[in-house]
């Protein structure tokens, strides 16, 4: 009975020692990233090279999507705006979730689901057949060559893709909202104006897109260098790279969000 | 891929990211309409301003001519103190009116200035004498209960 209780008691503990020894590693591997970004920017070419795979080739995901949730949130508020007879409000509407929470967070999953995944798959699989071990021997960094490149080319793709998907969302909208429901042209554009503000609603998602491009490429990043070297530790890295950025992605928004509307 | 190929798209992601961000403080948000030039600050106090919040605007005549910039509460005269900045191109007449009206019947609260009659016009840190409070729904229902009240008395 005793011995049924301690043993328990120590898987628990292992556990939670192994998650705090991860994210002490995981801690770790992100300042080593920051040092060793410098090589990234001198050789920008290594950095435009994973802009190119992160973000231009996430744009078509994004662009759609973004084209369609504009959409549907145009129909959705229409819906039940026009109950209340300030179907005008529509733009409003459409513009204020789109730049403050979906802009941001629904690009970040989408991010994590296309870029992140590539990422881990990637490094997990240099790992497996040993190209970081390698490197080393060359005396080549891992983490300056493979690592800091891919960092901050997710850092610079994530707001850029958050801004495009806001911009794209609102023009969906505006397509169900003015040509097709009939909303007034100059209502929709104008109250929009007169309610989003610059500071408080874009530059706040921003910010936060830029959070989230930290999170989402660090995890995806962290996910592949500590992957088991094998073809199912290479799997479940990935698995466990979208499960945990899309987790930090929703966590992070939330105390985000009540920070920036707390102020 | 040919290096000059992914420089050449990567330009082309970046500016189309500039141009969003660009295209949503312009078009979506209100950098243009939201900002103002050159200011100077006028003080006007009221007994009681409602919802009125700091950055609703102040208008005249229907048109934005300035932004409210701090609200105080004076522990002197118990009154709230609103400190609102006016765009440098309008002047006012130094018997301005200042009332709080409500944009409709649920919107939000903004100064509206009625200009008065004076020669001399209104200069940085000027105090506006005439104001009006904001109307609260639940003093405006009790007093109207009460002179209902009062004309049922009078009738018996």
């Amino acid at each position: 009975m005793l011995s049924k209780v301690s043993s328990a008691l120590r898987g628990i503990g292992h556990r939670l020692i192994d998650r705090v020894w991860r994210f002490g590693s995981g801690a770790r591997f992100f300042v080593y990233t920051l040092i060793y970004s410098g090589e990234s920017f001198r050789r920008l070419h290594l950095t435009i090279r994973e802009i190119y795979f992160t973000g231009v080739m996430s744009l078509i995901i994004i662009l759609v999507s973004a084209f369609f949730v504009g959409m549907v949130l145009a129909l959705q508020g229409y819906n039940t705006l026009q109950k209340y007879g300030s179907s005008d409000a529509i733009g409003v509407l459409v513009a204020l979730s789109l730049v403050r929470e979906l802009g941001p967070v629904v690009t970040a999953l989408l991010f994590a689901g296309r870029a992140g995944t590539a990422i881990t798959a990637e490094i997990g699989l240099m790992k497996a057949t040993e190209q970081l071990s390698a490197m080393e021997m060359m005396a080549v960094s891992p983490i300056a060559r493979v690592v800091a490149p891919r960092f901050w080319a997710g850092v610079i793709s994530m707001p850029l893709l958050a801004a495009m998907f806001s911009m794209v969302g609102v023009l969906g909208g505006y397509l169900v909202a003015v040509p097709l429901i009939g909303v007034d042209n100059g209502a929709f554009w104008s109250q929009m104006q007169a309610n989003v503000d610059w500071r408080v609603d874009v530059v706040n998602g921003v910010i936060k897109s830029f959070v989230f491009g930290v999170a989402c490429t660090m995890i995806a990043l962290f996910e592949g260098f500590d992957a088991p070297p094998t073809a199912e530790g290479v799997s479940r890295a990935t698995t466990r790279t979208v499960v945990n950025s899309s987790l930090a992605v929703l966590g992070l928004d939330f105390i985000m969000t009540s920070f920036m509307i707390g102020a | 891929m040919e290096r000059t190929t992914i420089d050449l798209w990567v330009g082309i992601f970046a500016a189309a990211g500039a141009a969003a961000i660009f295209g949503l403080a312009m078009k979506v948000g209100n950098l243009t309409s939201g900002t103002l030039g050159e200011t100077y600050s006028v003080s006007a106090a009221f007994e009681n301003i409602g919802g009125l919040k700091p950055r609703a605007p102040v208008k005249s005549a229907g048109v934005v001519v300035g932004r409210i910039s701090s609200i105080q509460f004076d522990n002197k005269t118990y009154e709230a103190v609103v400190t609102i900045s006016v765009d440098k191109r309008y002047s006012f007449p130094k018997d301005t009116f200042a009332n709080i009206y409500t944009a409709g019947l649920l919107g939000e609260q903004y100064i509206g200035l009625e200009a008065g009659g004076d020669d001399e016009a209104l200069k940085n840190g000027d105090k506006i004498t005439h104001t009006q409070d904001a109307v609260v729904l639940e003093k405006m229902i009790s007093q109207f209960l009460y002179n209902k009240a009062s004309d049922s008395e009078d009738k018996k």
